[in-house]
């Protein structure tokens, strides 16, 4: 007995590893073996015929795209600059107090939440109906909690020397963060934004009532125009087509495109940081 | 440039950027605003008594019942599940990354675990559709296994990410003359996991508890796709369950604008916010309790 408790112990843990690996393994084989075989040069670059049985994803691509573009448009700027405020220009006072309290309560809202606020706020009160633009708005409030506090991080990681620097040759405190401090930090602020932005490109919840719709023939579309998505084609081609089986194949397809479509950022987060740490 | 102007330069975009810092406490204002407002114009038509207490939710029923609890049971039995199956994966997970693994097995391992992290959730729901759901028919003989362990299973996957950072970063975060300290008492390496590392960084392991029980009670998709919707009281793992947030995203879409059904979604998302908000103060709380103890 003595000698099996070593076993025990370290199969415990074994077991536990073993079965997340397992598990992350499942998910990616099974959707890349059955994703493959769908996926063709025509099925990226066509639209959808035969009542969504035939043909390809290509709105729903140019649309996610989009979306993710508004979504970047958004969140960016502000996010930096709430993060440049926080982390170079306030004290230690209630209001900064209440910014980041606030930061941290938004990354905790369920996205469904940012949903219907889209609905109330954006679709509703400032009366731009479900489209484009109100579903990037809303993608866009989600992500800024994380551009925040990512953007903050890299900031936060500048020696307090490279501004004092700056400042004692005479630079405004504005000078030595737009000369010195971001681009220093750039490769740590870039990583946040791509990650926060893969985040968004996958989410479903907040688009469903802001502007997402299941087909639309105008792939290109516009601002103030409902467009397809890639996570809602994959709920609807999974769940609501009326050939579920026979569609099963391009839910597939459409899972493994935005799986590639959130994996390729993230490795480009990789890339990034694997680059910077050899020279730091 | 004369220093007058750029003194203003720096002055306005001071002014700018604080700016920004309130927009943040706006957009949270906003959201607690937008769900107070449409709450209370329910609670003028349905009496607060009748949500709280009510098993039925059948808002286009006649008469229509608007009673939480059966999706709020919903939502609390998927969650536990979900915790059941992703605790103690999660926190051995992280004890082996933290205690165990060398640095080569590491640099596989953790970024295997982010990439897992970045699964779009409406992913992870359809390989409920495709594979858990016919495993848990195959079992049970059920139709299409649709139902509230499938919706667990997939929440466990979707929250394990979290779980597995936050605690090995409070299993790190423990100093090494803890572990020394055991070791020379004549603790093996196990022991002294169980009785002196996990313990020292209980605080920071219900931290990350508390982060995934707070991203699996908000998941919407996952449970939209793989626990079958029923809108009745469920009585087990094995039930069809509805949760709070699938009933958002499956009603919003179809209601009025402004009627009593629009409100009650509101409403619902009142409870569901207020949930996530206890949860992550919580959360923070224990944070703070472990950078109390484990200040340098």
């Amino acid at each position: 007995m003595k000698r099996l408790t070593p076993v025990i112990e370290w199969g415990t843990l074994l077991l536990t590893t073993g079965t997340v690996c397992f598990f992350l393994v499942v998910i990616l084989w099974d959707l890349a073996i059955k994703g493959a075989p769908a996926l063709s040069w025509t099925f990226v670059t066509a639209l959808p015929s035969e009542g969504m049985t035939q043909g390809g994803i290509f709105p729903a691509i140019m649309g996610t795209i989009l979306l993710t573009l508004i979504t970047t448009i958004v969140a960016v700027p502000f996010g930096i600059s709430c993060a440049i405020y926080l982390d170079e220009y306030a004290t230690d006072s209630w209001v900064t107090r209440l910014i980041r309290a606030s930061i941290r309560n938004l990354s905790g809202v369920p996205s469904i939440i940012y949903g219907l606020f889209g609905l109330a706020l954006f679709v509703q009160a400032l009366h731009m109906g479900t489209s484009l633009l109100s579903a990037g708005l809303t993608l866009g409030l989600l992500s800024l909690p994380y551009v925040i506090s990512t953007t903050e991080e890299a900031l936060r990681r500048i020696p307090a020397s490279t501004r004092e620097a700056a400042l004692a040759i005479g630079s405004t405190q504005f000078e030595s963060i737009r000369d010195l401090v971001l681009p220093s930090a750039l490769p740590g602020i870039m990583t946040g934004i791509i990650l926060s932005l893969s985040r968004a490109a996958g989410e479903t919840a907040p688009i469903l009532f802001t502007g997402v719709a299941f087909y639309i023939n105008n792939p290109t579309g516009f601002l103030n125009q409902e467009f397809m998505a890639l996570p809602y084609h994959l709920y609807m081609l999974s769940t609501q087509h009326h050939a579920i089986e026979q569609v099963r194949p391009l839910a597939y397809g459409t899972a493994l495109v935005l799986l590639i479509v959130v994996f390729l950022l993230n490795l480009t987060v990789f890339y990034i940081r694997h680059k910077h740490s050899n020279h730091a | 440039m004369e220093l007058r102007i750029r003194e203003n330069m720096d002055r306005t975009v001071r002014l700018l950027v604080k700016t920004t810092g309130f927009l943040i406490i706006t957009v949270l204002g906003g959201i607690f605003f937008m769900l107070l407002w449409n709450t209370v114009a329910f609670f003028l038509q349905i009496k607060p008594l009748d949500f709280i207490t009510g098993t039925q939710w059948n808002p286009s029923g006649d008469p229509a019942a608007y009673g939480i609890l059966s999706l709020l049971a919903s939502t609390c039995l998927v969650t536990l599940g979900a915790m059941v199956i992703a605790i103690p994966l999660g926190i051995g997970t992280a004890a082996f990354l933290s205690e165990y693994a060398d640095k080569r097995l590491k640099s596989i391992l953790k970024p295997a675990i982010e990439m897992m992290a970045a699964v779009p959730s409406v992913a992870i729901g359809f390989l409920g559709i495709v594979i858990v759901g016919p495993g848990i028919a195959g079992l049970t003989g059920q139709s299409n296994g649709l139902n509230a362990l499938n919706g667990a299973i997939l929440l466990a996957v979707m929250a394990l990410p979290t779980i597995i950072t936050v605690t090995e970063d409070a299993l790190q975060g423990i100093p090494n003359t803890y572990r020394e300290a055991s070791y020379g008492v004549g603790a093996s390496k196990w022991q002294t996991l169980i009785r002196v590392t996990i313990p020292a960084a209980a605080p920071g392991i219900l931290a990350a508890v508390m982060l995934g029980v707070g991203r699996a009670i908000g998941e919407t998709m996952t449970v939209l796709m793989a626990t079958g919707n029923a809108s009745a009281f469920p009585k087990g793992f094995f039930d069809s369950v509805r949760t709070i947030t699938a009933t958002i995203a499956i009603e919003m879409g179809e209601v009025p604008y402004q009627t009593t059904h629009y409100y009650s979604l509101f409403a619902i998302a009142a409870v569901l916010f207020l949930f996530t908000l206890a949860v992550n103060m919580l959360g923070e709380f224990f944070v703070n309790k472990y950078k109390k103890y484990h200040a340098p």
